[in-house]
């Protein structure tokens, strides 16, 4: 059961991982198929249910991309 | 106050600058201005206003960018070589539209020159003399209290222009004494008055309106030009409302001195040896060499047939002087450059060779 | 759902033209989280250098100003001079801070000016395509400097926290890195602790912010990130140098 949950503004991404290799649980990944606005594969939520809620991918997103809520307080 | 006081030029110019409600002067030591740093930090703290001697001129001018942008009344003041240091923040100043005073104390140059007056940044002030599209706008005084009355004027013309004003001041004006009237003194902005005063100054948006961005990079070209184009009509304004000059002796004049700042004073007395030998001379003094009183040369009246420049320079604003005259007359140019200077009896005996070859 | 992490509202709604990667973002983020934090967005004035961030104005929602290359410490201080109750910060990198504007940064050590300066070092020059900087590192290479940095040529890399450190007007100096999130928490209270003293009035705040470029370095973000850590923090130690006693 997912502890935290992210909230994405995909068009503000671009692609660059730094919240991939940041995530303790590996769940992040770039969309294969999908292509933002500006022509990159945006991030994407692998399994939403092992998301802690650390933040640790907002705090090193350089654009502004992730908001991180606690679920089910 | 109407009370003569004998005041030297260079304090007597940062008293004007207080009393005209400067309170932020930002300076570097040069000759022969220092009198004006070192009058500031005494007496700018005593009005609540703040001193810095800064670490260079370059660094002067960079802080009365800051501080103008702010919303302070603020004045720096250098001479030539410290001049052409400040002229990147010059030309900054201009780009971004803020209000500064700033004195010219000239000394002789090129280069780090001689400490002795000169009047050889005509061009430096005139045309340009940082990067870009932009005029400063220019006073030639030529008495210690045209200084302070040009002064007082020019924190006004600043700010109504939104541009650096520039004061071309001879360091013969700095250093001597001569009886002046103080200008009255006029109270400053207080911080909180700025805003309204002043609403395109940086001052905290306060979460009441949008924040101000004042930038004077361009990334996309056609919009700097647009804000040129925009800008530009305060120019042609200025070159309609804020020439001046004195014209002495126009109407019976075979002969026109023009003439600016402490060379004036000397050509005058010129003037009078000449007269005496029966030689009838006029002069057109500008009082400001930007916008340049073109219109004064239309003064000048069918007897005259000579006109000579006489500038501490090799010749600078004899060129503005032929671009006013259209090619009419004949333009000569009695100088002396390196920080010499000029006396009436050579001024007359050079005037005399002039027309003896004519 | 309860909020952990909320982009602030100190970051304007503008997309930020960095490239892909640039810790420029991160940077930018936690001095608008502090102000934010603070209640200071509406009092602050800042100064954005010539650099990448020249244009930092589209995207902090603060009032500021350009300075001309390395001027902002003295831009700065002009405006301090007009507001001294507003907390002003300039925002510098390796060109403007290390090189142009070296006299403007030890002077405003020097007299104590009392606002912050952000330093973003990142090792080259980025705005102007990837020449050599004062902090470029022995061996790495910049169009400047193509078979990488040789102490002959340019000397070894310019250590400005030390630097200013020295500088007894200078009470707060610490350089951090974006190189982790634990990092990024610790940058971020070193960038809060500088707000306090200038808010103390008590002198001069110096943050070093080591920070990556991986379109110049020619790295991959993620790259980049490694290389800061295994390359740039040994030479440039994370450390606090100085400390007021007051904000401890």
């Amino acid at each position: 059961m997912a502890k935290g949950k992210l909230i994405l503004r995909t068009d503000r991404c671009k692609g660059c991982e730094l919240c991939v290799a940041a995530c303790p649980k590996k769940i992040l990944k770039l969309d294969e198929v999908l292509v933002n606005q500006k022509g990159y594969h945006p991030i994407s939520i692998t399994n939403e249910d092992e998301c802690i809620g650390c933040a640790n991918c907002a705090l090193m997103c350089p654009d502004g991309v992730i908001n991180v809520y606690r679920v089910g307080e | 106050m109407t009370e003569k006081k004998l005041m030297k030029g260079n304090e007597a110019f940062a008293k004007a600058a207080l009393n005209a409600g400067c309170r932020y002067y930002f300076g570097y030591p040069i000759t022969p201005q220092n009198e004006i740093p070192e009058y500031m930090s005494r007496e700018l703290a005593k009005v609540g206003g703040a001193f810095i001697q800064a670490e260079s001129e370059l660094a002067a001018v960079n802080m009365a960018y800051g501080a103008a942008a702010a919303g302070g009344r603020v004045m720096i003041s250098s001479s030539s070589p410290g001049i052409a240091l400040m002229q990147e923040g010059i030309s900054l100043l201009a780009s971004v539209q803020l209000p500064v005073v700033i004195l010219n104390i000239m000394r002789g140059g090129p280069g780090i020159g001689s400490i002795q007056p000169g009047q050889a940044d005509y061009n430096q002030v005139t045309r340009g003399g940082g990067n870009g599209d932009y005029h400063c706008i220019v006073y030639a005084p030529s008495s210690i209290q045209e200084t302070m009355d040009m002064i007082t004027k020019a924190f006004e013309v600043a700010e109504e222009y939104r541009n650096p004003v520039i004061i071309a001041a001879d360091g013969m004006l700095g250093q001597m004494m001569e009886p002046v009237i103080i200008p009255e003194a006029k109270p400053a902005l207080t911080e909180e008055e700025i805003p309204a005063a002043k609403p395109w100054a940086l001052t905290g948006h306060k979460n009441k309106r949008e924040r101000i961005a004042i930038n004077s990079v361009w990334l996309e070209q056609e919009l700097l030009e647009d804000y040129i184009n925009g800008y530009w009509p305060k120019y042609i304004k200025a070159e309609k409302e804020l020439a001046e000059y004195e014209a002495v002796n126009l109407e019976d004049a075979e002969t026109v001195f023009v003439a600016f700042g402490s060379t004036a004073r000397v050509v005058l007395e010129a003037m009078d040896i000449l007269a005496k030998e029966g030689i009838k001379t006029g002069l057109i003094r500008p009082k400001t060499l930007w916008p340049f009183p073109n219109e004064a040369f239309s003064k000048i009246g069918p007897k005259t047939k000579q006109i000579i420049s006489v500038e501490l320079s090799q010749g600078q604003m004899i060129h503005d002087v032929k671009y006013a005259l259209e090619g009419r007359l004949p333009v000569a140019l009695i100088n002396r450059v390196g920080g010499m200077l000029i006396d009436p009896v050579e001024v007359a005996e050079r005037t005399k060779k002039i027309l003896e070859v004519k | 759902m309860k909020p952990v992490f909320e982009y602030t509202k100190g970051m304007r709604e503008m997309e930020l033209h960095y490239c892909p990667g640039c810790t420029h973002g991160i940077a930018h983020r936690l001095i608008m989280e502090v102000l934010e934090e603070r209640g200071d967005l509406g009092n602050c004035i800042a100064v954005s250098p010539v650099g990448c961030s020249i244009v930092a104005h589209h995207y902090l929602d603060v009032d500021m100003i350009e300075a001309a290359h390395g001027r902002a410490p003295a831009t700065a201080s002009g405006i301090k001079r007009v507001h001294p109750d507003s907390p002003v910060f300039t925002y510098q990198g390796d060109g403007d801070l290390a090189s142009i504007g070296t006299a403007e940064i030890v002077h405003a050590a020097h007299r104590g000016e009392k606002f912050c300066t952000f330093f973003i070092n990142n090792a080259i020059y980025g705005m102007t395509g990837g020449q050599m900087a004062p902090t470029t590192l022995i061996g790495q290479k910049s169009t400047t400097c193509v078979e990488g940095r040789t102490v002959a040529q340019a000397g070894m890399p310019l250590r400005m926290a030390e630097l200013i450190a020295t500088i007894d007007g200078a009470v707060f100096v610490e350089r951090v890195s974006l190189s982790s999130p634990a990092e990024i928490r610790k940058a971020k209270k070193a960038i809060q602790r500088a707000f306090e003293v200038q808010e103390k009035k008590l002198g001069f705040a110096f943050i070093e912010i080591l920070s990556t470029c991986p379109t110049n370095w020619g790295l991959n973000p993620v790259d980049s990130i490694e290389w800061l850590k295994e390359n740039m923090i040994p030479y440039y130690p994370l450390k606090q140098f100085k400390c007021p006693e007051e904000v401890k």
